[in-house]
């Protein structure tokens, strides 16, 4: 009871959804391209492409943070997902030889079963999320909530631990990173010269090019 | 704006994700469709952050926070990938099945996770770890 009247007095019940104002009006476009530019990345046969097209997706969602008003998520989402992200796996793409032309494998076996899957997933999402919250409203109006200087507040008072064990995190993962590429190097010559016997035939078509 | 567009939008793009890892079989756009989802997470932390007016802004916090470990997962997640790649000349995630049981060789689409403890896979072993 006590959640539903705040939930009440916080809706605030704005004006319908026949009478669009113009920040609802470019947050479903952006959120169209957005989408089209998802699921084609999902569905393309071209990996390339497929990289390029989360490009596109990402930046949309940039826009959407602008349009919420959170403007330091949004420059940080830019920064490091259009930034450093989509060229790591474009990297991993060149490195692992992956084909630039169509490549008609891309997709696997169970692909019915996964678009089912989502169907049902996102049809069950949408009507619960429509559902809740179909009246309430975000008032952006007002002080900017996403603000760098508010963000920045926010993070180096309340939020300084976290944050330090992230940065923990991040060593910790770029050690990882270090570790895991060199050990196949040393391990690959060893095990070049004593364990080319118990290796299973039928892994992979390339296996001698190492 | 009403909280409904952002939270479908995020719910149609988590679907989206959804169905790039199950369908997917390079291990990269397999790692490219949990950007997606994670992305949609995101969406939603934002918007609920805006509507709630937190005065900690958790939201937002817990954005930034969501943003760099999915950097630092995609890092390792690369280098297994490459790693992968380089031992076994495929990045297929189809045909790493040195794990699965035996009885599911010639079912490709009931693939079980549980390690067959006489697996002559010491590589994929330590690929996973």
């Amino acid at each position: 009871m006590i959640t539903t009247s705040t939930l009440t007095t916080l809706a605030a019940t704005g004006p319908g959804f026949l009478s669009p104002t113009g920040v609802e009006i470019a947050f479903l476009l952006v959120g169209l391209v957005t989408l089209g530019a998802a699921v084609v990345t999902v569905t393309t046969k071209q990996l390339v492409h497929a990289a390029l097209w989360l490009v596109v997706a990402l930046g949309g969602l940039a826009v959407e943070y602008l349009l919420l008003t959170a403007e330091f998520i949004a420059w940080v989402q830019v920064l490091i997902y259009v930034g450093s992200v989509v060229v790591l796996l474009l990297f991993g793409l060149m490195l692992t030889k992956a084909p630039i032309g169509r490549s008609p494998d891309a997709d696997s076996g169970n692909r019915p079963v996964a678009l089912a899957v989502a169907v049902a997933a996102a049809a069950a999402l949408v009507w619960v999320v429509v559902d809740a919250f179909r009246t309430t409203w975000i008032d952006l109006d007002g002080p900017v909530q996403g603000a760098t200087k508010v963000t920045g507040e926010i993070l180096f008072q309340h939020w300084v631990l976290p944050f330090e064990a992230l940065s923990v995190l991040l060593l910790a993962a770029l050690v990882g990173a270090i570790v895991l590429s060199r050990k196949n190097k040393a391990a690959a010559e060893a095990e070049a010269l004593t364990t080319t016997a118990p290796k299973k035939p039928t892994t992979g078509p390339k296996k001698e090019q190492r | 704006m009403h909280l409904a567009y952002p939270a479908v939008l995020a719910a149609l793009l988590f679907c989206v994700g959804l169905y790039g890892v199950l369908a997917r079989r390079n291990a990269i756009l397999v790692l490219m469709s949990v950007e997606l989802m994670l992305n949609a997470v995101n969406l939603n932390l934002v918007a609920f952050d805006v509507w709630l007016r937190d005065a900690l802004h958790a939201g937002q916090a817990l954005t930034l926070f969501t943003i760099a470990v999915a950097a630092a997962e995609i890092g390792i997640g690369l280098a297994i990938v490459l790693m992968v790649h380089r031992n076994r000349g495929t990045s297929d995630v189809d045909k790493l099945r040195d794990t699965a049981e035996a009885a599911a060789d010639d079912d490709p689409t009931d693939a079980d996770e549980d390690a067959a403890p006489d697996s002559p896979a010491p590589k994929a072993a330590e690929a996973a770890a």
